[in-house]
C-alpha cells in the first residue's frame, strides 16, 4: 500500500486538480458573461440599450439572474419520473463541462521547477473523446424532456436527437478530411502542427465551414434551436423545469458554446498561436509569457466565435422542421463527402 | 372582386440555388444585424431621463386664480356645455360679504368636478371658458386604486394661492402662460 502512494506524483495530482478547478471555474464564469453578453448583444442589434441597471454596464446582472434562478421554488411534476428528471440537467451540465478536458489552452508553463502543460489530459485520441462528449450531451436534453411527461417537451427531445444524429454525421465527415491533412487525432498534436505551419481555416475552408454549421446545429443555437422553440413548443425540453434545474440547462448551453468557440478554435484556427505566417519565438519571451499570450490568442478567438454564435442568433429565424433536415441529409452529408474525397485527392496526388 | 391591384401573387417558385445554399442571404442579414449595433439607441432610461411632451400635449386641467388668490371661475357652466364627453360637473354658488378676497366676481363654483376618466383631453373647456380660468396643464393622472379617485374636485383642481404658496403657484402660472403664449401662435 505505502509503495503504491508512493509511486503516485502527487504534485502531479495536485497540479492537475488546481488546473481541473481553474479550467471549470474559467468555464463557469465565460457561461456566465455569455449571457450578459447574449443580452447585450441582442439589445445592441436591435437599437436597445440591454441590461444596465445591475452594476456598472449592468455588469452584475449574470448574478442576480443565477440568485433569481436559486430563489424559484424547485417544482418536480408528480407524473414526471422523478430520478430521470434531476438526472436531465445533470447529465447536460456535465457533459458540457467534460470536453474542456482534452483542449489544449496554452503551451507549457514552468513553475516551481515543474513544466505544467496547460491541458489537463494530451489524450491521444482527443478528437474523438470531444466527439463522444459532445454526442453524450444530447442524452441530458432527450432524459429531462422525457422525463417531463409532457408532450412539448417530448417534441422538443425528439427534435434535439434527431438533428443531432443528422450533423453529427456531416461534423464527423468534415473532419476526417481535418485528419487526413493531420495524421493525428490528438488536440495537442493538431495545434504544434498548425504553429508551425499553416492554420488549418486555409488548408479546409469548406471543412470548417460545414463544422461551424454543425457546431451551431450541436449546441442547439438559432437557426437550430427547434428543441427549444420557445414560440411553437414553449421551451421545447426545459418546458417543465424550474429553479436551478432550469438554470443547468441554460448554462450548459451557454458552456457548450464555449467549449464548440474552443475546439473550432483549436483545430482550425491554430489553437494559441498568435499570429499565423509568423514565428513568435523571434520575440524571444520566456515560454511562461508565450504560454500566457498564447492562452490569451485562444480566448480571443473564442470570444469571437461565442459572439459570432450570438450575432447569427439575433439575425437569422429559425429552420422549419423539414429545412432542417433538407439541410443536413441533402446539403452538408454530399458536402462533407465532397470536401473529403476532394482532400484525399490532393493529398494523394501531392504525395506521389 | 378586385377592389384595389394592390394585390400580388404569392411567388411559389422553388428556390434557386444561391437562396437554397441560404448563405448569401444569411450574410446580408449579418451585415445588416452588425450596422445596427452601431446605431444611436432608441432607449429613454426612464427615471433619469424622460421624453419630453409634443408642444400640444395636452394634459390635466388647472382652475386659474388672479394675482391676488382670487378664483377666476363664475361657474357659467360654458365648459360643461362645450365638454363633448360630459366629464365636467359644477354648482354654481353666490359670494357672500365678505368673502370678496375668495371669488373675483359675485358668482362662484362651489363645486367643480372633472371626472377624468370620461375626460378625453380634447381642450374645448379651455376654449370655451370666458374667464380665464380653466387651462390644461402638461401633467397627467397618475395611477390610482378606485374609480373615484378619478374625480378630480376644487382641491386638485385649483391653482396653489399666490401669496400662501408663491412658489408652486409661479411654476403653474408658467404652465399656463406658456400655453397662452403658444395660443397666440397659434393665431
Amino acid at each position: 500500500m505505502d509503495m503504491i502512494l508512493l509511486a503516485v506524483d502527487w504534485a502531479l495530482v495536485l497540479e492537475k486538480t488546481l488546473f481541473i478547478g481553474f479550467i471549470i471555474s474559467i468555464s463557469l464564469v465565460v457561461a456566465m458573461y455569455a449571457t450578459y453578453g447574449e443580452r447585450k448583444i441582442a439589445a445592441f442589434i436591435q437599437d436597445r440599450l440591454g441590461p444596465n441597471r445591475a452594476g456598472p454596464f449592468g455588469l452584475l446582472q449574470p448574478l442576480a439572474d443565477g440568485l433569481k434562478l436559486f430563489m424559484k421554488e424547485e417544482i418536480i411534476p408528480t407524473s414526471s419520473n422523478k430520478v430521470l428528471f434531476i438526472l436531465g440537467p445533470s447529465l447536460a451540465m456535465i457533459t458540457a463541462m467534460l470536453t474542456s478536458a482534452v483542449i489544449p489552452w496554452g503551451d507549457k508553463v514552468e513553475l516551481f521547477g515543474r513544466t505544467i502543460s496547460l491541458q489537463i489530459a494530451d489524450v491521444n485520441i482527443g478528437i474523438l473523446y470531444v466527439f463522444g462528449i459532445l454526442s453524450l450531451g444530447v442524452y441530458g436534453i432527450m432524459i429531462g424532456a422525457w422525463a417531463s411527461n409532457n408532450k412539448f417537451s417530448l417534441m422538443g427531445g425528439l427534435r434535439a436527437a434527431s438533428q443531432i444524429i443528422s450533423y453529427e454525421l456531416a461534423m464527423g465527415i468534415s473532419l476526417i478530411a481535418l485528419l487526413m491533412i493531420t495524421g493525428s487525432l490528438s488536440l495537442g498534436e493538431m495545434v504544434k502542427q498548425q504553429q508551425e505551419g499553416l492554420w488549418n481555416v486555409i488548408v479546409q475552408p469548406l471543412g470548417f465551414f460545414i463544422f461551424l454549421v454543425c457546431a451551431f446545429a450541436e449546441c442547439n443555437r438559432t437557426p437550430f434551436d427547434l428543441a427549444e422553440a420557445e414560440n411553437e413548443l414553449i421551451g421545447g425540453y426545459h418546458a417543465e423545469f424550474s429553479s436551478m434545474k432550469l438554470g443547468f440547462y441554460l448554462f450548459a448551453e451557454y458552456i457548450n458554446m464555449f467549449i464548440s468557440s474552443a475546439v473550432m478554435a483549436t483545430l482550425y484556427f491554430g489553437g494559441y498561436d498568435i499570429i499565423p505566417f509568423y514565428d513568435e519565438s523571434a520575440w524571444g519571451f520566456s515560454t511562461n509569457i508565450m504560454a500566457l499570450l498564447g492562452a490569451a490568442a485562444l480566448f480571443v478567438k473564442i470570444l469571437f466565435f461565442i459572439f459570432l454564435f450570438m450575432w447569427v442568433r439575433w439575425t437569422i429565424p429559425r429552420f422549419r422542421y423539414d429545412q432542417l433536415m433538407n439541410l443536413g441529409w441533402k446539403g452538408l452529408i454530399p458536402l462533407s463527402l465532397f470536401n473529403m474525397i476532394v482532400t484525399a485527392a490532393v493529398i494523394l496526388f501531392l504525395k506521389k | 372582386m378586385q377592389l384595389t391591384n394592390r394585390a400580388k401573387p404569392v411567388d411559389r417558385k422553388p428556390l434557386s440555388i444561391a437562396e437554397k445554399i441560404y448563405l448569401p442571404a444569411v450574410l446580408k442579414g449579418m451585415g445588416i444585424t452588425f450596422s445596427h449595433i452601431f446605431k444611436k439607441k432608441v432607449t429613454i432610461n426612464y427615471p433619469e431621463e424622460t421624453r419630453p411632451f409634443s408642444p400640444v400635449f395636452r394634459g390635466l386641467h388647472i382652475l386659474n386664480r388672479d394675482e391676488e388668490g382670487r378664483e377666476n371661475c363664475t361657474a357659467c357652466g360654458l365648459c360643461a356645455v362645450a365638454c363633448p364627453a360630459e366629464a365636467i360637473t359644477m354648482d354654481a354658488a353666490e359670494r357672500l360679504p365678505g368673502e370678496e378676497n375668495l371669488y373675483r366676481e359675485e358668482k362662484y363654483a362651489a363645486k367643480y368636478e372633472i371626472n377624468m376618466l370620461r375626460c378625453i383631453f380634447c381642450g374645448l373647456c379651455e376654449e370655451a371658458c370666458p374667464k380665464d380660468a380653466i387651462y390644461l396643464t402638461e401633467t397627467f393622472a397618475p395611477a390610482n386604486y378606485s374609480r373615484k379617485s378619478f374625480v378630480y374636485g376644487k382641491d386638485n383642481l385649483v391653482i396653489p394661492h399666490p401669496k400662501e404658496n408663491p412658489e408652486a403657484f409661479a411654476k403653474a402660472k408658467g404652465l399656463i402662460d406658456e400655453r397662452k403664449a403658444k395660443a397666440n401662435q397659434a393665431k
